[in-house]
């Protein structure tokens, strides 16, 4: 159990990059951008593509980065300049990437145009070339000692390494996240998600704020996909598939339980979100009568929940005051009445 | 300073609905002119703010900032010149963010924006000083989301936001039309303050017109698309509100018919 939490917990850490990247755009900039499923597999498969190709895995997440951002910016032109819907924007780039994505994964091999999938079983990635360096250190002993002898659990994880290094660079993108929504740049995205007449009179170019938000968004969920391409070693054309909703369920869970005061507290909120996702999932498949292939209602059922519930509570507040109002009311007219009997 | 030139517009043009909203409009201000601009519903007014600012572009006719023609200019690279207030106390700020960091909005006006924090502490003891102006106490609630103020603490800073990079020209539309009588009066005051300390060339549009009397330099009002009246800066100050009325029964040949005109 420890161990199959600890991978979740490793997981939800990567998807967090995604979910700070939904976040981006689903609440920043109030645009519900669905290009995500699509633009998730973009970075796995140009990740997974290039690694396969022999290049250094570091470049090749790099490239996953930029052609994530490249296609969020296409959906924020057919938006921006085509006019069209945000959602229908997202939805067409979402189609679009489909089959872009089968010919990214095709150029990895000689003898096909497209590819549904690329194995990374004896490839380096960036976290076996981490590996590598980090096992010398000779922490994961140490740690695993301490949970077997000192703790008393039976299993411990295999390595220390993964979790610290998703850890950093999550970390780091969330910094670097809240720094920028604090820069004059992130300001204006951040008043064009708010209220667009207005900083279109303050000098800003919301057309071109959409663009760069969406794309950067966009860029966050190739990242992550070009993670978990490399930490799951494998790339698929259908990896992609519901992934606008688990990064929304990530914000919604998150931001309910930890708040949304701050940006700072909101961007952590995203993360604990994505992770607390993941947890429930990998708990949801130890039930029985449950399968795989049933995570997706699941995923569905959270997120309506947490859309539904808040409203619900409040209404039931809100009733339960009115009530007791009333019963207030009455009570002080029969006390009145009461004196008029007895005089 | 602003130069309007033969501008026209017609809205749903070749339909039933065909509107012809600006009739020949020709209005020059010079550099610190404050114009107030009166007239009935659908009167044009505010579609020739629109078309100022960049909302809107004539049919024919230029626009000119300054010397430059700024017709064909989009609204956002107009803004660089121009500060606005609108009728509505929440368009003209972010709800979602804090006081301060609109402010930062505004100050970043005219500079290209860049990645450097829109607010340090220079700025903020800047923010603060201009905030102080309202006597609002909002100096001392930087931290706190726009979206919680009222309704007259929002337009004070919008007011406050759209002259704090002292634009060439301010544009105010209705900005005390939704605000009630006490809170109106505050915004009024605050919008004579600001325009006499920047020296700022301003357009107002009113409903009200004691206000439209007691503010500015000039007056002009207008119908059916076209300025029918234009009161010049020496005979601004001993105009009444009867004056206005006989002039536009003289002009159109009809009594005046907004009550709303009359009453603010």
């Amino acid at each position: 159990m420890f161990a199959a939490l600890f991978g979740s917990v490793e997981q939800g850490i990567i998807y967090a990059i995604m979910a700070l990247g939904v976040y981006l755009t689903f609440r920043v900039l109030d645009f519900p951008d669905l290009t995500v499923d699509g633009s998730f597999v973009t970075g796995a498969s140009t990740a997974a593509m290039m690694i396969a190709l022999g290049y250094n895995p570091i470049l090749a997440t790099l490239m996953a980065i930029v052609a994530g951002f490249i296609a969020g910016c296409m959906t924020g032109l057919l938006h921006t300049k085509g006019k069209i819907n945000p959602l229908l924007s997202g939805i067409l780039m979402m189609i679009a990437l489909y089959s872009i994505n089968l010919r990214i994964m095709g150029l990895s091999a000689e003898n096909a145009i497209v590819k549904p999938n690329i194995p990374l079983m004896n490839t380096d990635t960036i976290f076996s070339q981490f590996q590598s360096f980090w096992s010398n250190l000779g922490i994961d002993t140490a740690l695993t000692n301490f949970i077997k002898n000192t703790l008393g659990f039976q299993t411990a994880p295999s390595t220390w390494g993964t979790i610290l290094v998703v850890l950093i660079i999550t970390l780091i993108i969330k910094f670097i996240a809240d720094w920028f929504l604090k820069t004059e740049v992130g300001l204006a995205i951040r008043a064009t998600g708010d209220n667009k007449r207005m900083i279109r009179s303050f000098s800003a170019n919301t057309d071109s704020l959409i663009v760069l938000g969406l794309g950067i968004s966009n860029a966050l969920v190739a990242f992550s996909g070009a993670l978990i391409a490399q930490y799951s070693k494998f790339a698929d054309a259908n990896m992609g598939i519901g992934m606008i909703v688990i990064g929304l369920a990530s914000v919604i869970i998150g931001e309910a339980i930890f708040g949304t005061k701050t940006i700072f507290r909101t961007t952590i909120a995203v993360i604990a979100g994505a992770i607390i996702y993941r947890i429930i999932y990998a708990i949801a498949l130890r039930i029985d009568w449950l399968d795989t292939s049933d995570m997706k209602l699941i995923t569905a059922v959270i997120v309506i929940l947490a859309l539904v519930l808040p409203q619900f509570i409040d209404k039931r507040r809100e009733k339960r005051r009115k009530l007791k109002r009333r019963a207030e009311r009455l009570g002080e007219q029969n006390m009145a009445q009461g004196g008029n009997h007895l005089a | 300073m602003l130069k309007l030139e033969g501008i026209n517009k017609i809205f749903n043009e070749a339909t039933p609905d065909e509107k012809i909203a600006l009739d020949n409009i020709n209005l020059h201000l010079a550099p610190g002119d404050f114009v107030t601009i009166i007239g009935s519903n659908g009167a044009g007014k505010s579609t020739m703010m629109n078309m100022i600012s960049g909302a809107l572009t004539p049919d024919f006719g230029t626009v000119s900032i300054d010397g430059n023609d700024v017709t064909r200019l989009p609204e956002y690279k107009r803004s660089h010149y121009i500060g606005r207030v609108f009728q509505d106390p929440m368009a003209g700020t972010a709800p979602s963010m804090t006081i301060e960091e609109n402010v930062a909005i505004a100050y970043s006006r005219n500079a290209k924006r860049r990645l450097r924090f829109g607010s340090n502490r220079e700025r903020r003891d800047f923010f603060r000083t201009s905030l102080e102006k309202l006597h609002l106490n909002l100096e001392n609630r930087l931290n706190a989301k726009v979206g919680m103020l009222s309704g007259g603490e929002r337009q004070a800073l919008s007011l406050l936001m759209a002259t704090f990079t002292k634009p060439d020209i301010l544009l105010l539309d209705e900005h005390t039309a939704a605000l009630d009588p006490s809170r109106a009066e505050l915004i009024t005051n605050l919008t004579k303050q600001l325009v006499e300390e920047g020296n700022l060339t301003t357009l107002m549009v009113t409903h009200n017109m004691q206000q439209a009397i007691d503010l500015g330099n000039r007056l002009i009002m207008m119908d059916k698309g076209q300025i029918i009246l234009s009161i010049d800066e020496d005979k601004k100050p001993s105009l009444t509100i009867p004056d206005l009325m006989n002039e536009f029964e003289k002009i159109r040949g009809e009594k005046m018919n907004s009550d709303r005109a009359l009453l603010g």
